[in-house]
């Protein structure tokens, strides 16, 4: 019964980072809401375990296993992301997504 | 209705809450300074669910990439625009719609999840035998999935060559600068210099003690990759040459002394990764030791980013 | 004589609970970076003493025990010295008095 409140919150976070992933115009504002989407799927795979639970274990261990891989592989991936953030920011003076960045290049070389 | 179910649902009406915040608040430096402290909660979330584990790992890795967002977050600081204009109302809706309609299916799986529940705790404690370690999750990473352990270290270490591979070219083996404060005599250079031999046998005993009580290889060596960085910024030892042997030999270690006992399983024994039941306990603490260290220096050199200056001749 | 064992744990956690309590509203209401840091501190190093305090009586063990008092001096040596680096910054941004 305890899993499934903080599988509820799971999805919330789920929800929450999807949203924060598409609507913030910061790259770096996108990381952390890409995080935040991820522990919300480690929760529901914490859930999982947690009902898995039998002969004297507090939870099934393999998806225990499979969250703490996730974990870091999940650090590893935000580490290169802003780390080529850092290299955007660098080289064109900005880390902020412009939705009119796309169609000036476009415009560029075509028009005037 | 007791105790236990009462805080579980207050903690993960603020586990959302601190989410909520994170997505919604205006300034970034709040947005990072919510991550850390929703860190810090989901490790209480994960103890509630019986998995002392993933909490171990969740508040390590979950503070080292709060001090990441943080140092980026310092280095975006000069010019970035507060007042960005972000997606018009009605993306913002539809994106709202977007991520309800997701939220809510999740939440119907999550809830109807099928009852007897499906699990593989029987098979992991029949098997525990075979290794003759105590923690059952140290036993899933080691021994019946060391495979996907194994493929994990190679995935740092390709991110960690990515990171790297962003400096330009004359920087290319040179020495990464991380922010840091060199006050010698000062209160950073007192933490620097008094908390590491007490953080250095901390992570050690985690990682010793993971094989028979929660613990582990991940959250040792985040713990002493926690230790090396706050040494760096203190300015008391200089980061490592991106380009020097010994870094490198370090980075490899602990991938090729599991793929060398992997070979060996597939010659000596039965299959790739199989251990001998006689010495399946010393081969897995042997591999266990590599991959802390392997895993202390690629953390921390994640923190420390690409090379910013050229190597010495 | 766990009667007097739960007494003594559940006044001692409650007290350090409060004291965390008065220290986020000090967060919450001091007007300036200095105060609130001392607020903070102060009553976050208090409250958590007091919470080892009442954990002790339940520790399994002599080891346990000295864990828990282990844990509750390092948290108050990274407290004071974050707090001491947070109030230098601060004190760097605001006007000479």
């Amino acid at each position: 019964m305890s899993a499934a409140v903080f599988g509820l919150c799971g999805a919330a976070a789920v929800g929450l980072g999807l949203y924060g992933l598409i609507t913030h115009p910061q790259l770096l504002r996108k990381i952390l809401a890409f995080n935040l989407l991820g522990a919300g799927v480690f929760l529901v795979f914490g859930v999982v375990a947690h009902r898995g639970a039998a002969a004297g274990f507090g939870g099934d261990p393999v998806p225990q296993a499979l969250v703490i891989t996730g974990m870091v592989v999940a650090f590893a991936a935000t580490a290169l992301a802003v780390a080529l953030l850092l290299r955007l920011f660098q080289a064109t003076g900005s880390a902020t997504w412009r939705a009119d960045a796309a169609s000036q290049a476009s415009d560029g070389p075509a028009g005037t | 209705m007791n105790m236990a179910f009462a805080f579980d649902c207050g903690l993960a009406v603020v586990v959302t809450g601190v989410a909520g915040w994170i997505v919604l608040t205006r300034a970034t430096f709040g947005a990072v300074a919510g991550f850390v402290g929703f860190g810090l909660l989901l490790t209480l979330a994960w103890v509630r669910l019986a998995a002392i584990d993933v909490a171990l790992t969740e508040a390590a890795i979950g503070s080292l990439a709060g001090a990441l967002m943080l140092s980026a977050t310092a280095r975006l600081r000069p010019r970035e625009p507060t007042t960005a204009v972000g997606p018009g109302p009605m993306s913002r809706v539809v994106a709202a719609l977007l991520s309800a309609v997701i939220a809510a299916a999740l939440a119907a799986a999550v809830l109807s999840l099928p009852d007897p529940a499906p699990t593989l705790t029987p098979a992991a404690a029949e098997h525990a035998a075979a290794t003759g370690l105590g923690n059952p999750v140290t036993n899933v990473l080691m021994a019946f999935r060391a495979m996907d352990t194994l493929l994990e270290k190679v995935v740092l270490l390709l991110a960690l060559v990515g990171v790297w591979s962003l400096a330009p070219d004359r920087f290319w083996g040179g020495r990464p600068s991380l922010l840091r404060r060199v006050e010698p005599g000062g209160t950073l250079d007192f933490l620097a210099r008094l908390l590491p031999p007490v953080g250095i046998v901390a992570g050690i005993y985690v990682l010793w003690e993971g094989a028979n009580h929660p613990g582990g290889a991940f959250q040792g060596g985040t713990i002493l990759a926690s230790m090396w960085l706050l040494v760096l910024m203190a300015g008391i030892a200089e980061a490592p040459a991106v380009g020097s042997r010994r870094l490198r030999l370090t980075l490899i270690a602990g991938p090729s002394v599991f793929f060398a006992v992997g070979l060996g399983g597939l010659f000596l024994g039965d299959a790739f990764l199989a251990y001998p039941e006689a010495v399946a306990k010393p081969v897995i603490l042997v591999i266990e030791f590599a991959m802390t260290l392997t895993v202390t220096v690629t953390l921390a050199l994640f923190l420390a980013g690409p090379p910013t200056r050229e190597p010495f001749p | 004589m766990s009667v007097l064992r739960d007494i003594v744990t559940a006044t001692a956690v409650v007290a350090g609970a409060f004291f965390f309590m008065a220290g986020t509203v000090g967060l919450l209401r001091f007007p300036d970076p200095l105060t609130r840091l001392h607020a903070l501190t102060k009553a976050d190093s208090l409250g958590l003493g007091l919470i080892v305090l009442g954990l002790l009586p339940r520790a399994t063990g002599l080891l346990a025990a000295l864990k828990l008092i282990l844990v509750w001096l390092l948290v108050q040596l990274a407290g004071a010295t974050v707090a001491q680096l947070i109030a230098r910054e601060a004190r760097r941004g605001m006007p000479s008095t």
